[in-house]
């Protein structure tokens, strides 16, 4: 078998591990809300306070000494765990495949960008318990690996003069770095917007089918961390932009052009530009904010597809 | 802690992320109503409008909303033939959005507008922060509060030292090695001795110490901001000063830097001809190489072009240009912007005189180099009627059965020149300027065979061929010369906008990065109760405040504790306590 065919074997191996880990992180989520349902005033409280004082460590960890084991929690972390590995192995075969950096295009940028939302979700949760994100990560990593092997996939090769440059390295290898991380901030601001909802009794997230609602952290604890994401998120997409525009004075003879990447990179960051302001702006903190991350994502997520695939720009190097 | 939804540390606001400077002005919570304070009053509530949080804010999603049109709708400045097409296609809509200049988002008016009074507001708020900060810098840190009890992050200690001993290493140990660069703010003080008052026990005359890091978050959001604006006036500068060109060489020719030798030039409104230094420039060969694998078959893979440039003091040196390393000469930069192959033709007319001879770029038109060119030939003999060849040049020719041709493969294996020919006025002579890659046929006739099929005149190197009607002849040259499209550079602010680009990146990991944190320590003697000789201890407190949530603030605390020296070693550490609260 040739490598690269291994590679997408490797790929498909870690999407289904990742699933596996979706449905335990789901039963887990669910099973937590039937055992405590009780306790969870008391929790909320805890949480709370924790979040306000800036304790260490504290921000998203119920009191401890009355928490059940949690098996299918357990078996979701080594199953992600494992999809995570099985994903980086995917990816270096791939690189030795084509020969070089393998993140020049939309299937390989998709790997790698899935590769990295896993890791921080794996990084932030040796250091403290953000296992209640986990269902929702893996949930969009499955999906947007399905979406690369099925939608973008292209065969392993060379690269074509305009891409044979260091700057391929830094410049999208930052880009999906801060893809990566803006997708575990954009999973912790939605969980804060609907936390925040079931909170003050909108009808439809009252249900008892939201009640895992009532054990993800408070909605104050969700926003700092997901500001914490965003802003390393925020630099990094700066840095893309930077790199971008010194890479195009070399490749294509001018820094900014305003081509379609161009523009749809700078909405992008003038977005998450406006949540830093709004997040410091009285009356626009707390939800409000949270509605830009949610727009700024999807701005990320066009900018990738919907640029890449719609309009026909300098930056069409998806191979599709 | 019931107050702890309403708790804010206090003294640490940092006017810019705890609301906005200038939103004091209107009271909060009621929208901003128009006082009568006649013309300077309304220019001032203007001004703080304009300068205020919330206003920034606005303008900032306007102009992500402002830059999206220019994704959609053709652009000018980047393809103009596009925005040609859909006038063409959409006469009335196109008509009003070419009037709102929407075919050039980027310069328009509205466009303009909200950067420009996106950065008066930046300027607004900048200016009194700066100014707010330069003083907080000189201003001594927050007095020692009363109580510690309320602090996020605590310890306390005893030890054998005396208060002024411990003072003293601690104010050390938070300035940190480095002179000139302290890591804390530091103030040490001492208190009088006071008795109890309402809830406030008394206490025995202590020593403190207040001091305050951070102050690095503040300079780094101000150099963001400043970054950014500086970023701007580059940008315009290098728009008014920049010039740019562009020239087609063919293999073994050159070019010198001036104006008329350009094919294209453009420059910005102060560009001055002087700032050109004249070199030339030859082509000496152009190599490229594709991919012959299955997989990317015929992809480009690299192209070099190996030229000798010669400087206006006579020096010559040999240098290479490729796609993604320009050539640095002078401040300029000179770019491989494309390539094609320029076959050399030779147009004899119908009383055998040379009626032309050249070489003629063909553009590629697709990934194997089918290139497609005119060759014009308005100076035929007196009385016959010019002539006009149009055609394809085929790299690498496959002549199919039905006799069409296509290219194979991009380089020159086995190339063949296929031309259709005209005859008739070519309409140069009117001066109207015209495209030299394009053919207006209006007052032309082609040449048919018996068939009514266009005749086509097929040549390979070095090959002659009789032209149709008896026109005359054409022959192909025995070597394909390449050519290729360069595109010289000069923008004198480049090196600017990239500094202010790395500045604010800086600034902004700065701002975004840097805790900020202050740490108050009291010491006083009181007597050591496990003595019975009566002797005394220094009791130690220490507290820390962070703004915003800050996950390190207790280590902060922890280890100004840890600076406490204690004099007879070992016998004091077991005292060692560290509280959290939460
Ligand atoms: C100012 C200029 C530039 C900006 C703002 C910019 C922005 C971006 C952004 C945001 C991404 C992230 C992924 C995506 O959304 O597709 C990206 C990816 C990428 N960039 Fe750039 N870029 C610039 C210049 C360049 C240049 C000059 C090149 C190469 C000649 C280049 C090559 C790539 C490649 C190969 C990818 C990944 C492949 C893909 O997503 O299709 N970029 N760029």
């Amino acid at each position: 078998m040739e490598i690269a065919e291994l590679s997408v074997l490797l790929v498909w191996a870690a999407m289904t591990a990742l699933a596996v880990a979706l449905v335990s992180f789901a039963i887990d989520l669910g099973r937590r809300t039937e055992e405590r349902a009780g306790t969870r005033a008391r929790a909320a409280v805890g949480a709370a306070q924790a979040a306000v004082s800036g304790a260490p460590g504290t921000a998203s960890v119920p009191p401890s000494g009355t928490e059940p084991r949690r098996r299918a929690a357990g078996i979701a972390m080594s199953t992600t765990w494992v999809g995570t590995a099985l994903l980086l192995v995917a990816i270096v075969l791939r690189g030795l495949a084509a020969g070089r950096t393998p993140w020049a295009n939309m299937y390989e940028f998709t790997l790698v960008g899935s590769f990295v939302a896993l890791a921080v979700f794996l990084g932030l949760s040796t250091r403290r318990d953000v296992r209640f994100l986990g269902t929702f990560v893996t949930g969009l990593v499955v999906l947007f690996l399905a979406l690369g092997v099925n939608v973008f996939y292209v065969a392993a090769t060379g690269l074509q003069p305009a891409l044979q440059n260091y700057w391929l390295v830094i410049h999208v290898g930052v880009a999906i770095a801060a893809t990566g991380i803006l997708t575990v901030a954009f999973v912790a601001s939605v969980l804060q917007l609907l936390r925040d909802s079931r909170d003050s009794g909108v009808p439809f997230l009252a249900r008892t089918g939201f009640r895992w609602l009532d054990r993800v952290p408070t909605p104050g604890s969700l926003e700092t961390l997901s500001f914490r994401l965003n802003a390393v998120g925020f630099v990094l997409w700066t840095f893309t932009l930077i790199g971008g525009a010194i890479w195009a004075e070399h490749a294509w003879g001018r820094y900014w052009g305003w081509d379609v990447k161009e523009v749809w990179s700078f909405v992008v960051w003038v977005v998450y530009a406006a949540y830093l302001h709004a997040r410091t702006t009285r009356g626009w903190s707390g939800r409000r904010a949270a509605w830009f991350v949610v727009v700024g994502y999807a701005c990320v997520l066009f900018n990738f597809t919907g640029v890449n695939l719609i309009f026909n720009g300098k930056h069409s190097y998806s191979g599709l | 802690m019931s107050d702890s939804t309403t708790y804010r540390p206090e003294g640490i606001a940092d006017e810019f992320s705890e609301g906005s400077y200038a939103e004091q002005v209107p009271p909060s919570g009621t929208g901003p109503t128009l006082p009568a304070l006649g013309w300077r009053g309304t220019l001032r509530w203007t001004w703080r409008q304009l300068t205020s949080m919330r206003v920034a804010l606005m303008l900032l999603m306007l102009l992500a909303v402002a830059a999206v049109p220019g994704s959609i709708l053709p652009q000018r400045p980047q393809d103009p033939a596009a925005v040609l097409t859909y006038l063409a296609d959409n006469p009335t809509a196109g008509e009003w959005l070419d009037r709102l200049g929407f075919f050039d988002v980027y310069s328009s008016v509205w466009f303009s507008a909200i950067y420009l009074m996106l950065f008066v507001s930046l300027v607004g708020c900048i200016v009194p922060r700066t100014a707010a900060h330069a003083r907080a810098m000189r201003d001594r840190p927050p007095r020692t509060p009363a109580r510690f009890e309320r602090f996020p992050a605590r310890a306390e200690t005893t030890t054998s030292a005396t208060p002024d001993e411990v003072t003293d290493a601690v104010v050390a140990h938070l300035r940190g090695r480095v002179r000139w660069l302290p890591v804390f703010r530091v103030d040490a003080g001492a208190e009088e001795a006071r008795s109890a008052r309402g809830r406030v026990p008394g206490r025995p005359a202590t020593r403190t110490v207040a001091a305050e890091r951070g102050y690095l978050r503040e300079t780094g959001n101000l150099v963001f901001h400043l970054a950014l604006l500086g970023l701007l006036v580059s940008v315009v500068l290098g728009q008014l000063l920049h010039y740019r060109g562009q020239a087609i060489v063919t293999e073994g020719r050159g070019f010198a830097n001036a104006v008329v030798d350009y094919d294209t030039f453009e420059s910005g409104e102060w560009f001055s001809p002087r700032s050109l230094v004249p070199f030339s420039m030859t082509l000496d060969e152009f190599s490229s190489e594709f991919a012959s694998d299955r997989v990317a078959f015929a992809q480009a893979r690299d192209f070099t072009a190996y030229v000798t440039v010669t400087e206006p003091d006579g020096e010559s040196s040999a240098e290479t240009i490729k796609v993604n390393h320009p050539l640095q000469i002078d401040g300029s930069k000179i770019y491989l912007q494309g390539n094609g192959f320029a076959p050399e033709i030779t147009v004899n007319d119908a009383e055998g005189q040379v009626a032309f001879s050249g070489r003629v770029p063909f553009l590629p038109e697709d990934q194997m180099y089918t290139s497609r060119g005119v060759v014009k030939v308005p100076d035929v003999s007196a009385g016959l009627e010019q002539i006009g060849l149009v055609g394809y040049f085929l790299p690498t020719a496959v002549v199919e059965q039905d006799g069409s041709a296509r290219s194979v493969f991009p380089q020159p294996r086995d190339p063949l020149l296929v031309l259709e020919v005209y005859r008739g006025d070519l309409g140069l002579d009117e001066g109207v300027p015209q495209n030299v890659y394009r053919l207006d046929t209006a007052n032309l006739t082609a040449s048919v065979g018996e068939d009514g099929e266009r005749v086509k005149v097929l040549l390979r190197p070095g090959e002659t061929a009789d032209l149709p009607d008896g026109l005359g002849t054409v022959t192909l040259g025995e070597d394909v010369p390449r050519y290729v499209a360069l595109d010289l550079r000069h923008d004198p602010s480049l090196a600017w906008v990239l500094t202010f680009s790395l500045l604010a990146l800086a600034g902004l990991a700065v701002s975004l990065f840097t805790p900020r944190r202050r740490v108050w320590v009291r010491s006083w003697s009181e007597a050591d109760p496990a003595d019975g000789a009566g002797r005394t201890v220094t009791r130690v407190e220490v507290a820390g405040l962070a703004r915003g949530d800050d996950a390190g603030l207790q280590d902060e605390v922890d280890r100004a504790l840890g600076a406490v020296p204690c004099r007879e070693s070992a016998s004091d550490t077991s005292a060692t306590d560290t509280t959290t609260e939460g």
